[in-house]
């Protein structure tokens, strides 16, 4: 490795090192800048709420107390709070007490991620490939004229793309289950009619956010395959006389993908954004439905657990997409 | 996601870019047009719970129908629209306001300065910013328009100190600052009478940007449930109808109306700031 890499990848880690030092802290400072111990609030306003839960608040606010050390100084308490992350441990749900809150994110993950990650590939690729194709100057009628639409349709933000969908195919056409993750009478086995099933519940939040990604995807190639295009290196590769698609793929697509990737890191953060309230509109067992359920019920250690989560979850796919980079950069690698 | 498009525009969707800028500002002129004019013609009392009967679908007497609390939904789209729009325009000003200054700053100043907001800036990017302000809006006791505004203009600056930043330290070069510099002008001086009105176009561009990723966050918000639940909002519209499976029930004239507007929302600040980019950027303008 030679003193680039490791100085890319040192200031890399450094990055991601600081996006978890801030989502933590954030975390940590926001609820006791406010007057009042937070647990205390959370449960008041869970009883005025009335939502009749049987358990006893003085019993879950006296074990928090101890727990959290509140009467202790600032800096024990945040250092006790990193020992607790470590240990993973969340606290624990007031809506479901006593289920810790590490073991309901657990159940929620799995879903979230296949769905998000299945829907931004999707998107990324279609739409770099529709952009590349639309700078590309042999390309058809039917980019030409369909891309465009995409780019406006990528202004509108998911989740109202998703709320169409449902209404189209779900509640008008009655094609597509309008809501949840997996059919309600399902048990799940690792068999081929759970496949099925879950693919069924997930063409249309997978949908919405692939309709809603491919025109921001494709507005970005295509400025990047403009600028390729120019290049030498193109005019000497049509005239060597290799063919069209070869220069497409291995000379245009090839060149104007890194700043894709950039563009794919930057933008996550806005798609995992969108993507929580896709999950809302859903039902899908995901963390965005975990947190809208915990907004509704005040619960506030599973709002403060899942906010943690998504913010590391998406700083680890960051540095993933950070170590990626140098294999397709030569100039990074050397 | 829209402030991002900025960064990357395409080089020329061709000599169309003219027409893109006043198809954008006539969508948003016909929305700002309803929102104003809208109170003359329709009567916005109407937009309170229990005003008319519940759950009619458009038709005489409701142009829009109404929704399951007895709203009529032309006049709650009259008074939501300006809603949603002023709190955008507040988070917009102050985001932009905020960034302008963090990105004049590091420019000029560079040095530790500059490695401080560039870190925490670039950091700022890269988290899911509906987190942090669910985080933020869920510890606050009584939502108002006001606090919405500031809790999402916290998160809505760093593209702008970016843009700014990345143009100071090319206008800072040139040959007028440095005459300014060998007449004795101290660095507050050239970075605000020198500097900065070289700069404005790019701030002007990213306010458009800006105000529509703080528009998106606000209806984000509110359609999660945190906003403030006394006023009536685009996102706070979506969320009731969410709340009552208007989708599922087949009240489609509920959650449409609120969609359409948004749409037309985001539609005509996206084509705005893609025809506007080329304004301010006349290089990209003639690439084709």
């Amino acid at each position: 490795m030679s003193r680039e890499l490791i100085s890319y990848l040192l200031r890399r880690f450094a990055q991601f090192l600081l996006v978890i030092f801030i989502a933590v802290s954030v975390n940590f400072v926001i609820p006791r800048m406010l007057p009042g111990d937070p647990v205390a609030t959370a449960l008041a306003r869970l009883q005025t709420a009335g939502t009749g839960q049987t358990m006893d608040i003085q019993a879950v606010s006296d074990a928090y107390r101890a727990r959290y050390g509140l009467d202790q100084p600032l800096w024990n308490q945040y250092l006790n709070y990193w020992a607790d992350l470590f240990r993973l441990d969340l606290g624990v749900s007031f809506a479901n007490f006593p289920q810790p809150v590490s073991a309901m994110i657990a159940a929620a993950l799995p879903w979230s991620v296949g769905l998000l990650s299945t829907a931004t590939l999707i998107s990324f690729f279609i739409g770099s490939y529709l952009g590349g194709r639309l700078a590309w100057p042999g390309s058809g009628r039917g980019i030409r004229m369909l891309v465009p639409g995409m780019m406006v349709l990528s202004a509108i933000p998911y989740y109202l793309l998703a709320i169409l969908l449902v209404y189209i195919f779900a509640v008008y056409l009655r094609w597509l289950p309008p809501a949840g993750g997996v059919s309600t009478t399902r048990i799940m086995r690792a068999d081929w009619a759970t496949f099925v099933d879950i693919v069924r519940h997930a063409i249309l939040p997978i949908m919405s956010i692939v309709l809603g990604g491919i025109g921001f995807w494709a507005l970005g190639m295509r400025s990047q395959m403009v600028s390729v295009l120019g290049e030498d290196y193109i005019t000497f590769a049509e005239a060597k006389g290799l063919s069209p698609g070869r220069v497409f793929f291995w000379y245009g697509i090839r060149n104007a993908f890194l700043p894709q990737i950039t563009a794919l890191a930057l933008n996550l953060g806005a798609v995992v954004s969108g993507a929580v309230l896709v999950e809302v509109i859903f039902n899908y067992p995901g963390l965005g439905s975990l947190l809208y359920v915990a907004i509704r019920g005040q619960d506030y250690f599973v709002i403060q657990g899942v906010v943690l989560v998504l913010i590391l979850t998406l700083a680890v796919m960051l540095f993933i997409v950070d170590l990626i980079y140098p294999l397709l950069d030569p100039r990074i690698r050397r | 996601m829209m402030s991002r498009i900025m960064i990357f525009l395409p080089g020329g969707l061709g000599s169309r870019m003219g027409g893109t800028l006043i198809g954008g500002l006539s969508i948003l002129g016909i929305v700002a047009l309803f929102s104003l004019l809208g109170p003359l013609f329709v009567d916005t009392p109407l937009s309170q719970v229990g005003a008319v009967r519940p759950r009619q679908p458009p038709g005489p007497g409701f142009p829009l129908g109404s929704d399951a609390q007895g709203r009529d939904m032309l006049a709650v789209m009259v008074v939501a629209t300006p809603n949603t729009l002023k709190m955008g325009l507040i988070a917009g000003v102050i985001g932009v306001g905020f960034g302008s200054i963090m990105g004049l700053i590091a420019g000029q100043f560079g040095g530790w300065v500059d490695a401080v907001i560039r870190v925490i800036a670039d950091s700022l990017l890269t988290v899911p910013a509906i987190a942090i302000l669910v985080v933020i809006a869920g510890n606050i006791d009584r939502m108002t328009t006001g606090i919405m505004a500031l809790t999402v203009a916290s998160l809505s600056w760093m593209f702008t100190t970016r843009t700014v930043r990345a143009q100071v330290l090319t206008v800072r070069e040139r040959g007028y600052v440095e005459v300014a510099r060998v007449n004795g002008e101290g660095p507050f001086e050239i970075l605000f009478r020198e500097v900065m009105p070289n700069v404005m176009p790019y701030i002007v561009a990213s306010f458009v940007g800006t105000s529509s990723a703080a528009i998106l966050a606000i209806i984000g918000l509110e359609a999660l449930g945190l906003g403030a639940q006394n006023e009536l909002t685009l996102g706070n519209t979506i969320y009731w109808a969410q709340q009552s499976s208007a989708v599922l029930r087949g009240f489609w004239w509920w959650w449409a109306p609120p969609i359409v507007v948004i749409a037309m929302i985001f539609v005509g600040l996206f084509l705005t700031s893609v025809g506007f980019d080329r304004f301010a950027n006349p290089r990209l303008g003639n690439r084709s």
